[in-house]
């Protein structure tokens, strides 16, 4: 709330709290600018790290997440398809055609996974980088060739400065999208003890597989449409939440949503105050403090038990 | 009871059950034995629907085993397959009642807790219920997996191997609880069991498995002979009798 309030106020035109509805601009900038950025940040936020949480359940590794796991970069290929062949396609066919190349390229991924010896699980997160890696060339390269370089940055980085009102309200889709996952969060976790518990407590595994992946997909695809790929929140926050507190998702996944709003706004306020009236990517920062944070999580693991 | 017709399975040119039909009595312990590669656990894994029928029929109570009896098969039969190692940070407790899920989708009732709390006692995890499951030791853990599946308070418990990696009092413990489910409460377990000496002590029906047929079944006292042991298990132990039970002498 406080981060919140931090974000709402802070900005390269500063504002008062008595300003808002003394002074009609100053409304004006808080309702076009400041206040969507802020629930974009925390929406985006939220919906990441509960995916990223999702996601490690349904491929049973905790080193994964949508954004660097090909999803992110599949619902990018998508969108580059829409603009190469449809140029005045609708926002709506955009999102469509994104989610559907995000779920394309995370079934493919798990099934890579599937294959892997379960024995070494860090065979799993590397594979997803290569995975991701290609395919993200692959989006790279049809952008070089059709001149859409600068675009493509745009999905890829993500970057909470050009969000304004009229233009992340698609955002809210993928947060009904989360919260109707918490529905069937009890299912991630049995799906997260793997296929024969699944089927042993009389859970359709197939079905609970495809709509994480669907979950995760439209959410990845928005994501990417709306504010661009935000690495990292859907593997540092559910790491910390489950190692504090578990994996009984329903009883987590709100914590993971939460934790994840707050560390998204915290990278975008670094972002904007770190060099302001400038502004780094939050995509950025959050690439930095991810990296800090997998190193101390990969070193710190062999202490606990295990 | 566990009725099988017919069952087929082979992966790639190989057969790895052929033909099976075998009916598992309801009531008591049932144990398959057979050597390496006879197919045991491939049954279980059918039996317990792990594995898609390719030919054949396989029914519980009169239920046939397909995916789309799956809610009720999950009231019916509780399982316990061979490795379970899982990567996910649960207490003991949280575990446990993932075993009421059958019953409760997950929307835990007063009747729910009392199983759960029946469960850990019933396997003395009642002091561990509320450590993560990958801070215990190997045989608790193998513990807190067993309570789970006696949670799901099923007519018939399949357990596939339960045995390994657990000393010989853990195993004499789990054992004995496996007869007392099936003596005091009716139940059935059906278990894959590799040592031939634990199932002709505790079980009161063998069915001895080779080459992916039924080789044959009836009472361990009957079945566990010098014979036994050099037709189907090709070797030539010696087999003593202390009381009314057959011991093999390794």
């Amino acid at each position: 709330m406080v981060l919140a309030a931090i974000s709402l106020f802070f900005g390269v035109i500063s504002l008062r709290p008595s300003e808002i509805f003394s002074n009609s601009e100053a409304f004006g900038l808080m309702v076009d600018s400041r206040l969507p950025r802020t629930l974009a940040t925390l929406i985006a936020g939220a919906a990441l790290a509960a995916c990223g949480m999702i996601m490690q359940m349904l491929v049973r590794n905790r080193f994964v997440e949508p954004m660097t796991a090909g999803t992110g970069q599949g619902a990018a290929l998508g969108i580059l398809i829409v603009v190469l062949l449809f140029p005045s396609a609708s926002i709506l066919v955009k999102m469509c055609i994104a989610t559907a190349t995000a779920l394309l390229s995370s079934i493919g991924f798990l099934l890579i996974v599937r294959r892997l010896p379960p024995a070494q699980p860090l065979l799993v997160p590397l594979v997803a980088m290569i995975y991701g890696g290609i395919i993200g060339a692959g989006v790279t390269f049809v952008a070089y060739q059709w001149d859409m370089l600068q675009y493509i940055d745009t999905w890829l980085n993500g970057d909470f400065s050009g969000v304004m009102r009229g233009r992340y309200e698609l955002l809210w889709i993928a947060a009904l999208m989360t919260a109707l996952t918490y529905v069937i969060a009890d299912q991630f976790a049995i799906a997260g003890l793997g296929r024969e518990a699944s089927i042993n407590l009389g859970l359709n595994y197939d079905q609970v597989m495809i709509l994480g992946l669907l979950a995760i997909s439209v959410v990845a695809a928005l994501t990417v449409i709306t504010v661009g790929a935000i690495p990292f929140v859907g593997l540092i926050v559910p790491n910390i939440i489950s190692r504090r507190f578990g994996d009984n998702l329903r009883a987590t996944l709100p914590l993971t949503a939460l934790c994840g709003a707050s560390l998204v706004l915290v990278s975008d306020i670094i972002g904007r105050v770190i060099r302001a009236p400038y502004e780094i990517p939050v995509g950025t920062v959050l690439g930095v403090l991810g990296a800090v944070v997998f190193l101390w999580l990969l070193y710190a693991r062999p202490k606990h038990a295990r | 009871m566990i009725v099988v017709e017919n069952l087929n399975y082979s992966v790639a040119a190989s057969q790895i059950l052929k033909d099976v039909s075998v009916t598992l009595p309801k009531g008591g312990i049932t144990a398959l034995i057979g050597p390496n590669g006879a197919g045991k656990s491939s049954l279980f894994s059918h039996i317990a629907r792990l594995l898609p029928l390719q030919s054949g029929r396989i029914s519980v109570d009169g239920m046939e085993v397909t995916p789309a009896n799956r809610q009720e098969l999950s009231r019916k039969l509780a399982i316990l397959p061979q490795q379970v190692h899982f990567a996910t940070r649960l207490t003991v407790k949280e575990l446990v009642q993932f075993g009421r899920y059958p019953h409760c989708q997950g929307r835990l009732q007063a009747e729910d807790h009392k199983m759960v709390e029946a469960a850990l006692k019933a396997f003395e995890l009642t002091p561990l219920s509320h450590r993560f499951l990958d801070t215990l030791s190997g045989g608790q853990r193998h513990k807190a997996h067993v309570a789970m599946t006696y949670a799901q308070d099923t007519n018939y418990l399949l357990l596939d191997e339960p045995l390994n990696n657990l000393d010989i009092a853990a195993s004499r413990a789990l054992m004995a609880l496996l007869r007392r489910l099936a003596d005091e409460e009716g139940k059935t377990v059906v278990i894959v069991l590799h040592d031939i000496n634990f199932a002709a002590q505790y079980a009161d029906h063998l069915v001895v498995l080779k080459d992916g047929c039924i080789e044959r079944e009836g009472k361990p006292s009957d079945m566990v002979t010098g014979a036994l042991l050099s037709d189907v298990f090709g070797t030539d132990a010696q087999v003593a009798v202390i009381g009314d039970t057959p011991f093999v002498v390794p």
